[in-house]
């Protein structure tokens, strides 16, 4: 994975002790709480309902064994000794001080970690593919882009003071894991014919109030450009966003007032005067950011190895629900990518206590070359495990609660942090998510509903993706009481589309019984091996609508 | 172990207490008569002294009535459509106001680093408005070469501000080569 060399580790020291003056200042009386929220926020720093949180940027998801091991001693020393993996593959603490968030800063320093641009109306943590580097389906390894996009954007002068945040999210594969389509911006790279690389660039996707599924600007741009051309379509977002009002600020505003042609043709203009300039990507560039991403060194499996494991799956049904659900394939024959499930019943999703951090950063040195991704979903993903060592890993999983079978089933939610820890909440969202894991734990149910995404956030600004979720679920206020209302039909793959809302809302007792009866129609109307989300865009909203409010 | 570097570092002793006024070249400017002029809430341009920082239109028609001077500039506000005629025509100025309405519009910095990099402008741009310690060095690296501090902005501060980046990934008109290809 990438490294610092004294060029970052420079600019991130730099950062840290400005970031300590910034606080002195503000301590002192000298910066006022106006001045100091952008700062702040642009070091990962919030004032939450409890406490201050502290989001923690992995950038494109990577992260090393020695990192994890960072981060859960920050979390007992500074925090409650735990922390949360977010949906753009963040890490966030709920509970530090905030005269001590210079001193964190410090210690992630230490380990090439940062906290800059984690929140704020600037350009954000770039996200990418969970499996990148090891997908079968992919054609370019995003990493690398990621890396030279990440520093292009961190620090970047003209474009800290956005009219709104602005997050950009790259795939390289065929599947688009990295839900590109809503994002501000989205890359998909691809290979032209002659092998060289190429962008198709998306822009004015984006959840929130206003969920749209973003245009394409641009396709085929040659590699070269990449920069450059993010550098216009941020100055044109920048120069012709609107300030006036911020749930109407997103660039997917600006990109629907203008329409896709208009926008494109002052992105085109721009771009003419910046093509070519000096932030043209050179040979080097490149060949010096896929180098931080070489193929570890594999050693070989054999054949009789893989037949034992393809033996045991068949012999172990614990073992194959497992794999079929938590494994999934890899370029290279005999290893497999595995998914740590963190959606279990005694934690919230996406939460990770300082000791199975610890305890997953020696999983991480043993099993996968002491590498980590973090996925938009919440779980954690070991990228290399060779297949004749997935049976022990298996039962080191089980043993830290990170082994539940059932990734990319009901149970495995998306969830904001909602009414328990944000102050802008309309209803938690956590309980919700545990009485539906309490009511729907039979995993043979799981297993037969198939691939179903459910996700949840506690108010409309999205954070839990809830209008891209097979079944979205919104908390909203009535009159001072948390109502949720049910949305079908969202999906965020290559297809993506938003959920439609089903009805009026309903109380959180009446969620468990809500969401059987939407699951009985698909049972009883599905064909086949139609997935959830399929069977609803045949039959439509009207049965399950008879349904739940017969 | 590496040290905790930004721990160690003691913090500044904040003594110095004075606030406002124009930095350039990294240090107070003892004097500096050029005033901003705004319209007033009528619309109406007050009685002025030069030099002064003139509303854009307001100085354009004095130019057009051949009555510009070396007294007397332009300020941009933050919506400024810089067309190349615009631009062209504000190579001539004698000194440029970038506006910052508010610290959070960042328009501002966008104007600069066209008016340098794409129109070429030599003179001194100035940032005036809601001009905070902390937004310094972006703006400097945008090609805003004067800050006009907002009143109650202390100068040992921006001073401080101004020192603390050795390093940066992006071109910007301070550095014209990426660092992707200085490493
Ligand atoms: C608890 C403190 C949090 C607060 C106050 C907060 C606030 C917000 C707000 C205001 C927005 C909407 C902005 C807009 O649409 O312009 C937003 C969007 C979002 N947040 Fe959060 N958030 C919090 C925690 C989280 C967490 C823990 C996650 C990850 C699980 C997260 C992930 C996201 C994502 C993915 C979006 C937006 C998607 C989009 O608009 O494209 N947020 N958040
Ligand atoms: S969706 Fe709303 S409630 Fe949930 S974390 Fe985001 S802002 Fe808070």
């Amino acid at each position: 994975m990438y490294r610092y060399d004294t060029y970052d580790q420079t600019l991130v020291d730099e950062r840290v002790a400005q970031f300590k003056d910034q606080m002195d200042r503000y301590l002192a009386g000298r910066l006022g709480d106006e001045e100091f929220r952008p700062l702040r926020l642009q070091n990962g720093l919030y004032i939450q309902r409890h406490a201050p949180m502290l989001r923690i940027a992995i950038p494109y998801g990577m992260l090393s064994a020695v990192q994890l091991r960072a981060m859960a001693a920050i979390s007992r020393r500074y925090d409650r000794s735990y922390g949360h993996f977010t949906t753009r593959q963040n890490l966030q603490l709920n509970w530090p001080k905030l005269e001590d968030v210079p001193a964190i800063l410090a210690e992630l320093a230490q380990v090439e970690m940062h906290a800059i641009q984690t929140s704020g109306n600037c350009i954000r943590n770039t996200t990418t593919d969970q499996f990148a580097g090891i997908a079968e389906d992919e054609t370019v390894d995003p990493r690398p882009w990621c890396e030279l996009i990440r520093q292009w954007s961190t620090l970047h002068p003209e474009f800290a003071y956005l009219p709104r945040k602005f997050k950009i999210a790259v795939t390289g594969a065929s599947a688009d894991r990295a839900a590109i389509q809503v994002h501000d911006i989205g890359i998909r790279l691809n290979r032209a014919d002659d092998g060289s690389v190429k962008a198709t660039i998306l822009a004015g996707g984006g959840l929130g109030r206003t969920p749209m599924v973003g245009d394409i600007v641009r396709e085929d741009l040659d590699w070269q450009h990449l920069l450059t051309y993010l550098d216009a379509i941020v100055r044109v977002y920048n120069q012709w966003g609107r300030r006036d009002n911020k749930y109407k600020a997103r660039i997917k505003i600006l990109v629907k007032a203008l329409g896709i042609e208009e926008f494109r043709r002052r992105v085109e203009e721009e771009w003419a005067h910046l093509k070519d300039g000096p932030e043209t990507l050179t040979d080097s560039a490149v060949t010096k950011a896929t180098s931080y991403f070489p193929e570890p060194e594999r050693r070989e499996v054999s054949a009789e190895a893989i037949e034992a494991y393809e033996t045991l799956r068949r012999e172990n049904r614990a073992f194959a629900r497992f794999v079929t659900n938590n494994v999934v394939g890899h370029k290279v024959p005999g290893y497999k990518a595995v998914t740590l499930s963190l959606k279990r019943r005694e934690l919230a999703p996406g939460d990770v206590t300082a000791d199975q951090m610890d305890a997953v950063a020696d999983l991480a040195e043993q099993y996968g070359f002491g590498e980590l991704r973090v996925t938009h979903e919440q779980n954690l993903v070991l990228s290399d495990v060779p297949v004749d060592e997935l049976e022990t890993l298996w039962k080191a999983l089980e043993e830290l609660g990170m082994a539940n079978p059932t990734v990319g089933t009901l149970a495995d939610m998306i969830c904001c942090p909602g009414g328990d820890f944000c102050s802008l909440a309309n209803a938690k969202s956590i309980p919700i998510a545990q009485a539906l894991q309490d009511r729907f734990e039979d995993l043979d149910f799981l297993y037969d509903l198939g691939p179903l995404d459910l996700n949840i956030s506690g108010c409309m600004n999205a954070c839990g993706h809830h209008h891209v979720g097979n079944i979205g679920i919104l908390g909203v206020d009535k009159k001072g009481q948390e109502f949720y209302q049910v949305s079908l039909g969202g999906r965020s793959d290559d297809n993506a589309t938003l959920g439609k809302i089903l009805g009026p809302s309903f109380n959180a007792e009446d969620m468990p019984n809500v969401i059987d009866k939407v699951l009985q129609v698909y049972v009883e109307q599905r064909l086949e091996d139609e997935v959830f989300v399929d069977t609803y865009h045949r039959i439509g909203m009207k049965p399950f609508k008879e349904r739940v409010y017969a | 172990m590496p040290e905790v570097t930004a721990q160690m570092t003691s913090a500044r002793e904040l003594t110095d207490q004075r606030q406002g006024g124009v930095i350039r070249q990294n240090q107070l400017v003892s004097e500096d008569a050029w005033q901003v002029v705004r319209l007033d809430e009528d619309g109406n341009l007050p009685s002025y002294q030069q030099p002064a920082l003139l509303p854009l239109a307001e100085w354009q028609a004095l130019v057009a009535a051949g009555e510009g001077s070396d007294h007397l500039a332009p300020w941009l506000a933050s919506d400024t459509e810089l067309t190349p005629e615009l631009g062209k025509a504000l190579a001539d100025a004698p000194l440029l106001g970038v506006d910052f309405p508010n610290f959070n519009d960042g328009r501002g910095y966008t104007i600069a680093r066209l008016m340098r990099e794409r129109f070429g402008y030599q003179g001194e741009i100035r940032a005036i408005g809601d001009v905070l310690v902390d937004q310094l060095h972006y703006m400097s690296r945008c090609g805003i070469s004067a800050f006009a501090l907002r009143d109650d902005q202390y100068v040992e501060d921006a001073l401080h501000a101004l020192s603390l980046f050795s390093v940066s990934y992006q071109t910007g008109v301070d550095q014209k080569t990426p660092l992707f290809a200085r490493r």
